[in-house]
């Protein structure tokens, strides 16, 4: 029977919700494929994740339950997972384009001669065989891509494929594996830089600045309307290259492609760098003072005005629809 | 410290985007202007401060067809020592994996490298990839997205950014290190820099050249097919004034987007 592989990424023992998209969309590609699904999780704490990655469709979970993998490095990680995946076989290996998977899969894939597919967004099943679909040029053109040879092995964009129903009754197995944990690159510390804040690639509601708030200073009235939708934090280039935003926030080429359920742009002319990055969106809100900017043609509601009256405004709507709602 | 950056050369950020006749590429022909992917950019100029900083030697890598020599010239005046081309007709259609092949058998020719800078993504294909490959394939430890590199004593202290948390990493040298936006400004070329590129050495090399054939680099992942995104619906303009715009649209977001 040919094998699905995926890898669960888990801090501090707790899921990320990618991993649980990666595991749920190899349950739905096992079908097609007649295959199994074998999840492989490491790091101390990770046994008590395979009932939940079970649930959620693995039928194997392979664990590193060691505190020697105590804290992310490349090397070791892509040593177990390339174990791993020595051991099941797959004809497919998945891995979630979190951090940490963008870190590790490469390395993965030269390790064991795979040829890797970034970033999907899509994947379906033709002929027996894997075929992907990922945005190319920060989403400007997207790109069908098919694997010669096994395992086919992809990265799977967070937040975009959904999770299917969790099946509490599933037969949990779990196998426990140890490889060689020393890194020669390590993490010495991590200090978390957004506590409490909703990140970027998550996000299911982005509200983004632009040039258009004149100054630094005015960019609070972006982050006050983003707390009220409870929606994570953009920028356009322009304002991160003028050094009133920390690059992080950078929405577009060079930055970060994003494809929340709604993105509110605010000031933002709509350069061809940002609207590739941001025009998967499912909904676009462009606010903007000159009518004629470019962002209103990827917009589906626009709003001719002043920010400075509009954005207050907007926040106080959000938050009485808020608190209305409960 | 000798230093190994690795450059690729991919259409400006501001290039439209038009599929080419084979349905699976983009345009080459609509493409008018080509340069050093940002990313790599950041990781020439690093590799510049850092030998003036610490003295040695910055040699450029790159593979690609002729045009390439471009982005190798626009590197050696900003300040790189030499550059090597790895150029061959087998690897136009070569995947990241066939790419970090022949980028790891060309830096391997270069004798005790102590560091190998890369871009953390080449901005079009946008795989992320080769930084991980080539650590792989010259059996080196590798720090991506880098924001801030120290160097030390046969080590290096790189600070990256990951969703929401800033991590410091320590790796001896020599190690592949990928560069993040943020890492440092890029200086612009001087027009001194740029006469005296003519004149660095500027090598190319074919695949056998580095002991390879075109079987070593046969792609594994191709693109069979290439689409532009499909249009977007008109936008539906809010009026009024401020106060009543945000009703509307907070009201037509919940009821009709159903989205917040």
């Amino acid at each position: 029977m040919p094998g699905i592989l995926t890898f669960a990424e888990q801090r501090d023992g707790k899921l990320k919700r990618a991993s649980l998209e990666t595991v749920s969309e190899a349950r739905r590609l096992a079908g097609p494929l007649g295959a199994s699904v074998t999840t492989v999780v490491i790091g101390p704490g990770s046994e008590p994740l395979a009932a939940e990655l079970t649930a959620q469709g693995a039928d194997r979970v392979v664990v590193f339950d060691d505190a020697a993998f105590g804290s992310y490095a490349t090397e070791s990680y892509a040593r177990a997972l390339a174990q791993a995946v020595g051991e099941a076989k797959p004809s497919v290996v998945l891995v979630p384009f979190t951090a940490m998977g963008k870190d590790l899969a490469p390395r993965v894939a030269a390790k064991i001669g795979a040829g890797l597919a970034s970033d999907c967004v899509g994947l379906e099943v033709k002929d027996g065989r894997l075929v992907a679909r990922r945005p190319m040029y920060a989403g400007k053109a997207y790109a069908t891509v098919e694997w010669s040879g096994e395992p086919q092995m992809a990265t799977l964009r967070p937040n975009v494929f959904p999770l299917g129903p969790k099946d509490a009754g599933r037969a949990v197995t779990v196998a426990r594996a140890t490889v060689d944990a020393s890194s020669r690159a390590r993490a010495t510390s991590v200090t978390a830089t957004a506590q409490g804040k909703v990140q970027l690639a998550e996000a299911q509601i982005i509200v983004s600045g632009g040039r258009g708030l004149k100054g630094p200073e005015n960019f609070q009235l972006v982050e006050s309307l983003a707390e009220a939708l409870g929606a994570a934090v953009g920028a356009s280039r322009a304002i991160v290259d003028a050094g009133w935003v920390d690059h992080q926030l950078q929405v577009g080429q060079t930055g970060r492609t994003v494809s929340p359920s709604l993105y509110v742009a605010c000031g933002i002319s709509g350069a061809i760098q940002h609207l590739a990055g941001m025009s998967s969106s499912k909904y676009i809100v462009a606010i903007n003072k000159d009518k004629d900017a470019p962002i209103f043609k990827v917009a589906d509601y626009g709003i001719v005005g002043d920010l400075f009256e509009v954005l207050p405004k907007l926040t106080e709507a959000a938050r009485a629809h808020r608190a209305s709602r409960g | 410290m000798k230093i190994a950056v690795c450059v690729e050369q991919v259409p400006d950020t501001e290039t439209r985007v038009r599929v080419a006749p084979s349905g699976a590429a983009i345009s080459e022909a609509d493409v008018q202007t080509w340069i050093v992917s940002p990313y790599d950019e950041f990781a020439v100029e690093e590799a510049l401060r850092i030998k003036e900083a610490k003295g040695g030697e910055v040699v450029l890598v790159s593979v690609g067809p002729e045009r390439v020599q471009q982005a190798l010239r626009n590197g050696l005046a900003m300040g790189a020592d030499s550059a090597l081309h790895v150029k061959d007709e087998a690897l136009d259609a070569a995947d990241t994996l066939g790419t970090a092949r022949a980028l790891a058998a060309a830096i391997r020719t270069l004798g005790s490298v102590d560091l190998v800078l890369c871009g953390q993504q080449g901005v079009g294909g946008d795989h992320s990839q080769v930084p991980g490959m080539l650590a792989e394939l010259l059996d080196l430890p590798q720090v991506t997205v880098a924001v801030k590199i120290e160097i030390g004593d046969g080590q290096a202290t790189v600070e990256r950014e990951i969703e929401g948390a800033r991590e410091t990493w320590t790796t001896p040298l020599p190690a592949v290190i990928s560069a993040q936006k943020g890492l440092n400004e890029p200086r612009y070329a001087a027009l001194k820099g740029i006469m005296a590129a003519k004149k660095k050495p500027l090598t190319v090399v074919d695949l056998a050249g580095l002991g390879l054939d075109a079987a070593a680099v046969a792609p594994r992942v191709r693109v069979t097919k290439l689409e532009l995104p499909p249009p977007r619906p008109a936008v539906r303009m809010i009026e009024g004034d401020a106060a009543a715009q945000a009703q509307e649209l907070v009201r037509v977001l919940h009821e009709e987007a159903k989205v917040i």
